[in-house]
């Protein structure tokens, strides 16, 4: 769609791509010194003790030693790793370092050395003795289960999410929307079934890591791979209970986050051994420590009832989330609420009532946190996977139960906090990706002549774009010398390509070459205030902030020209390369007002502006997967995936792209082979890429993805989020095409080639 | 121990730990484009070249490669720059993390075979992970910059 | 974490022999596995520069060198030619080019890992390992020697028998280890299968009872392969489980055998 616009819609090159294809230095351990102290931590093999006694005399002993601290040196007041708005949802239920362990990798101590090799051998010379606890491993027995994850009376929620430590609940709730047992009471259909998503790791390239150093004013200085500076800011004084005022936290570029970066994982450890030696201090998480201490995906099974005519009307969803917390409640609360409130509402044209509730509980398995679609991705596979239940039960095409049924445009959404759609090309995504994708040809099921059978699923998704009434984005634009601009942002670029779409808005809006913006950030001293890149937010809520600050930008850009024309500023223009008098009489250019600016001048040639929404308006996305499947091995083969997504306008539809085809592979890596388990003793089997498989690029199969733009009123140049909502289409699709190739609906993740076969009838 | 070598075109002579690894030794040397992804030798970020072969860095000792020419991408930058714009284009670099590992070995599928099918760029990048782009990028990249090349061959 | 304390590059065989023959010190393959192990090696031997890696050829068989990498087996052009392009298939699924260039025949044989897929493939080739102390083993002798046995892998000896050869494997995703490793060799009527990644190290079945005497059939293949299958001793991993490997183990095999016959 062409909206007329210059740069905006533009695939242009991210402003760093030839620096990072290069190999240029540009993250954490590229940019800081090497002579740092190296910080390891000591981690429990027990998923439930009780140290008793910690020795760290002869650990202190090993040349290069600097420190080691146990429970006993850190601040007693409990908070958050959680990169959320104070007062975060999610409970304050963390230590530094705590007495009690809470799971296979839960820290024990902390070892600052001179180098890696003294830091190892410290780590094996700390002797503690453990009173070894029976853990809580299952989630289904874990609220009001007599052994509590967290029996401390100093655990504390700071809001209303229906958390009780003296239950292991760490949030609950439920909401009705219409009269439910009735109207299931007059369904002629109804699916009923639960469905599971595994923990899933994020798996960023980049490990977690952290740099500290005091700096030249006697602060905490943090250099740090996270989405969320200001965040970290507040966690990190939290944690070592400094004043906010002595921490400051800058991100260089980041090696992927999706998600895991929006927890404050690696950054408390360092920052507390060079707050305490006032020495510079680095870690770097091991992928080994990614997988088994970090902050994953929700374990969560989804119950889903489902109702409807035996026309395929849909005419109630019963939802109900079971979320699997871990032994910390970081994003506990808040996640488990996507699962209903970004999987319902895809049903909103008939839908005469719902219900979702939920229970989030504690355990003593690995923290979960923030993994790129935050709950929907597992409320979409069940809701998904049961629509398409009720298709096949229906012999409806399941794309067509979903036009019948799916929301539109200007449509009220009930179980989406009331909000309307203004936005909404779902219709259109799905018409588009049955087209590109040739359903019509690709859904029947086709017996290869080796016997591999070849067949196809679909599903929809929504997301959001940042949290409504909470999330704050921010911009500030200047002019500089000779008039170029900078704009400072506290967003974080993690590799999503923020920094040149920001700039593109900046650019359609200032009339000049993104190439003229130099972008900065995100810096907690420097940046104006932004919540930080999650939910989806960043083109949206940042994406806007940049728009507004620019036009008042410009505006003063006006006024200092008024001076230089000695006019009223009402009879200028701005046209990108300076001001313009409306009557043809004058021009002062960018350069002028610029050098003006910076002489005998009270009028800024910046602008800071910060917005919010009160809205949150969901991007959509319809996909479709075929797959070949081997009935005598359950190898499953991705051979085709379609997917046509409405991000409102897409800034960069290069970038976009990227994102889409990015986010469907991660969700066939869930789908197939991404599996998480628990040995018999807490720890996790899949702690490594040797065990935990990522896809390559031989697992995916081809790719084609389209947009089908629409127009957010209260978005930049109409634009959407699109981060996350890519991720949800493939587990959903995938289950639906194995369906179909075996006759067997599996609902628990990762459907591998065992399980295929093993449920195979005849088996 | 001692061991000499030459990294990217410079012979250098260096004092190092029996167990001192490839990978660490050329960071040490400046060669930060080398990176660190996993520690089992799934990941495909610390590629290196090895007389000319791509190996992974991670796995091999500096010490195995004494008397050996070693290359990273700050020694190639120009075989580099020739292709890496036509992934640019594309946005496939996303975070960067992988990319050095990724362009090392692309480097190297294209001295050995410089028209591959896209199976065949599939089939020998198979080894270098990236978690942002979903590879299809990477693989329009590589598919742009040869079809240039033919091009500008004509 | 791995430490060494010192790193000795050979300059014979007898001499890394002598070196390895103590406990703390080890032998170096391409490192891969090594590498990821937590123990302190006192002397790290390398055997890089005693010419073994190298494919030779002789009127009778191919000599592969304990230092030739995983990647040149995989394009040696005699060897495919003699296998049907069987090495091509064993190796190319195994991580990605820059693993194999860095893993050692020698390494990958000499842990005799069960998901070994070069194993597998060497058991039905009729290779012999040379050991430096210990002589010329067949694969099954070289396989029962203790774990700890002392002694430096020096070169594979591949027969240059004619055999129709086919390998195949099964895994969870495309460069994952695999869940199961089968190779079949046929030769004169006879037919040698070899079942890897059980996920113990490979094991090798013969016609023993004639089920293919008839010749190689849709039925008497599968029959053969049922009857590996029940024979076949199997184990849970991660990966997968017992009957698992048992069904697909009947299937691979199967497959294998029809695919060696069309050639």
């Amino acid at each position: 769609m062409n909206k007329g616009y210059r740069y905006v819609g533009q695939p242009i090159r991210k402003k760093d791509a030839m620096q990072l294809l290069l190999g240029k230095p540009a993250f954490v351990d590229d940019i800081t010194p090497k002579d740092a102290l190296v910080v390891k931590v000591l981690r429990s093999k027990y998923a439930h003790a009780w140290i008793q006694e910690i020795n760290t005399d002869i650990a202190l002993k090993v040349p290069g030693v600097v420190a080691v601290y146990t429970y006993k040196d850190v601040p007693q007041k409990r908070f958050t790793q959680a990169g959320q708005t104070y007062p975060e949802p999610s409970p304050y239920d963390r230590l530094l370092l705590d007495q009690r362990v809470r799971f296979v990798g839960d820290a024990v101590a902390i070892v600052a050395a001179e180098n890696e090799k003294a830091a190892d051998k410290a780590l094996k010379l700390i002797k503690v003795q453990y009173e070894v606890l029976e853990p809580v491993l299952d989630m289904h027995t874990a609220k009001d289960n007599p052994i509590l994850v967290h029996p401390e009376d100093n655990w504390i929620a700071n809001c209303p999410v229906g958390a009780d430590n003296q239950r292991n609940l760490c949030a609950s709730g439920s909401e009705t929307h219409g009269d439910l047992e009735g109207v299931f009471a007059t369904c002629d259909e109804i699916i009923e079934h639960s469905y599971r998503v595994q923990a899933c790791q994020q798996a960023m390239m980049e490990t977690f890591r952290t740099y500290t150093e005091i700096d030249r004013y006697g602060r905490l200085h943090v250099i740090s791979s996270t989405q969320i500076v200001f965040h970290c800011r507040r966690i990190i004084a939290n944690a070592l209970d400094i004043p906010k005022s002595k921490v400051h936290v800058e991100k260089p570029r980041i090696g992927g986050g999706f998600g895991a970066k929006q927890t404050v994982v690696a950054e408390v450890y360092p920052a507390f051994v060079t707050w305490k030696t006032k020495r510079p201090a680095k870690m770097i998480y091991t992928r080994e420590e990614s997988q088994i201490a970090a902050s994953p995906r929700h374990e969560m099974e989804v119950h889903v009832r489902l109702g409807a005519s035996k026309e395929g009307i849909i005419r109630a969803l019963d939802v109900y989330t079971l979320s699997n917390t871990g032994a910390y409640g970081e994003h506990g609360p808040t996640t488990v609420g996507l699962s209903g409130h970004k999987s319902i509402p895809l049903y909103t044209a008939n839908m005469e009532a719902f219900r979702f509730g939920y229970d989030v509980v504690y355990t003593n398995k690995q923290a979960a946190g923030a993994y790129r679609g935050y709950g929907a991705t597992q409320g979409i596979f069940a809701v998904e996977s049961a629509v398409n239940e009720l298709a096949d039960k229906l012999g409806i095409d399941p794309t067509v139960i979903r036009e019948k049924n799916m929301v539109r445009e200007g449509m009220t959404m009930p179980a989406y906090y009331n909000e309307t759609t203004n936005a909404c090309a779902l219709d259109r995504c799905l018409e588009r990706c049955k087209e590109i994708f040739d359903w019509e040809h690709k859904f029947p099921v086709r017996h290869m002549p080796d016997g591999k059978i070849r067949t196809a699923g679909v599903a929809l998704s929504m997301q959001g774009s940042a949290i409504s009434n909470c999330d704050v984005g921010s911009a500030t634009i200047k002019l500089g010398d000779e008039g170029f601009y900078n704009l400072l942002i506290g967003a974080a670029d993690m590799g999503t390509g923020c920094d040149t779409t920001l700039s593109q808005i900046a650019a359609e809006c200032l009339e000049c070459s993104p190439d003229e913006i130099e972008v900065f950030g995100a810096d907690s001293d420097a940046s104006p205030y932004d919540s930080g890149s999650y939910a989806s937010s960043t083109a949206y809520l940042t994406g806007k902030a940049v728009e507004k600050a620019c036009i008042e930008l410009k505006e003063n850009m006006c006024r200092i020209g008024a001076q230089l024309l000695q006019c009223e500023p009402e009879e200028l223009e701005f046209r990108g390369d300076g001001v313009y008098k409306l009557d043809g009489s004058g021009f002062a250019s960018r350069m002028d007002i610029a050098t003006k600016s910076m002489v005998c001048n009270t009028i800024p040639a910046q602008a800071t502006v910060s917005h919010t929404s009160p809205v949150s308006p969901p991007p959509f996305m319809a996909g479709m997967i075929e797959i070949e499947l081997d009935p005598e091995t359950g190898g499953v083969q991705v051979l085709d995936c379609a997917a046509v997504v409405d991000c409102g306008t897409a800034l960069n539809p290069a970038l976009a792209r990227v994102q889409t085809e990015g986010g469907i592979v991660q969700g066939i890596g869930m789908a197939l082979f991404e599996n998480v388990s628990y040995m018999p003793d807490g720890s996790i089997a899949e702690n490594s890429f040797m065990q935990y498989k990522i896809p390559t690029r031989l697992d995916m199969g081809k790719l084609h993805v389209e947009f089908e733009e629409s127009h957010e009123p209260t978005g930049p140049y109409g634009a959407k989020s699109i981060g996350e909502v890519v991720i949800n289409i493939s587990a959903p699709a995938i289950a639906h095409a194995i369906f179909r190739a075996t006759g067997v609906w599996h609902r628990t993740l990762p459907i591998t080639p065992e399980k295929i076969l093993l449920a195979m009838p005849n088996a | 121990m001692q061991i000499q070598m030459t990294l990217n075109q410079k012979k250098i002579t260096a004092e190092i730990e029996a167990d001192t690894l490839l990978l660490d030794f050329v960071r040490d040397h400046g060669c930060l484009s080398v990176k660190r992804g996993c520690e089992t030798a799934n990941c495909g970020l610390c590629t290196v070249l090895l007389d000319g072969v791509p190996v992974l860095s991670c796995s091999t000792l500096a010490a195995r490669a004494t008397g050996h020419h070693v290359q990273t991408l700050e020694g190639l930058q120009a075989e580099a720059e020739e292709f890496v714009g036509f992934i640019a284009d594309q946005g496939a670099e996303q975070c960067g993390f992988c990319n050095p590992g990724f362009v090392m070995n692309t480097i190297a599928l294209l001295r050995e075979n410089p028209t591959p099918t896209d199976d065949e760029i599939r089939a020998y990048l198979a080894g270098n992970l990236c978690r942002c782009s979903g590879y299809d990028g990477q693989l329009r990249g590589i598919r742009a910059y040869l079809d240039w090349k033919e091009a500008q061959a004509k | 974490m791995l430490t060494i304390n010192q790193y000795v590059r050979a300059e014979s065989l007898e001499q890394a022999y002598e070196l390895c023959q103590k406990k703390r010190n080890v032998v170096l393959g391409g490192m891969l596995w090594l590498k990821m192990q937590h123990r302190n090696v006192e002397t790290a031997i390398d055997l890089c520069d005693l010419g073994l890696d190298q494919i030779t050829e002789t009127s009778d068989s191919y000599t592969i060198g304990a230092m030739v990498s995983l990647r040149t087996l995989e394009q040696h052009a005699g060897l495919a030619a003699l296998t049907q392009g069987a090495f091509a298939e064993a190796l190319s699924h195994i991580v990605g080019v820059q693993f194999r260039n860095t893993a050692t025949v020698g390494g990958s044989l000499f842990g005799r890992f069960g998901f070994s897929d070069v194993l597998t493939l060497f058991v039905v080739l009729d290779a012999k390992i040379e050991l430096y102390h210990h002589g010329m083993l067949s694969i099954a002798e070289f396989c029962a020697l203790p774990r700890n046995t002392r002694d430096i892998l020096v070169q594979v000896h591949v027969p240059k028998t004619q055999k129709r050869v086919v390998y195949l494997s099964q895994r969870n995703s495309a460069t994952d280890f695999p869940v199961l490793t089968c190779a079949v060799a046929l030769q004169d009527g006879n037919c040698q299968c070899a079942i890897g990644a059980r996920p113990l190290a490979a094991v090798t079945f013969t016609d023993e009872t004639g089920i293919l005497q008839n010749g190689i059939t849709p039925e008497s293949a599968a029959a053969f392969a049922q009857n590996i299958a029940q024979k076949a001793e199997f184990g849970k991993d991660i990966r997968a489980g017992v009957e698992y490997r048992k069904r697909v183990c009947a299937v691979l095999v199967r497959r294998a055998l029809l695919q060696a016959k069309e050639g």
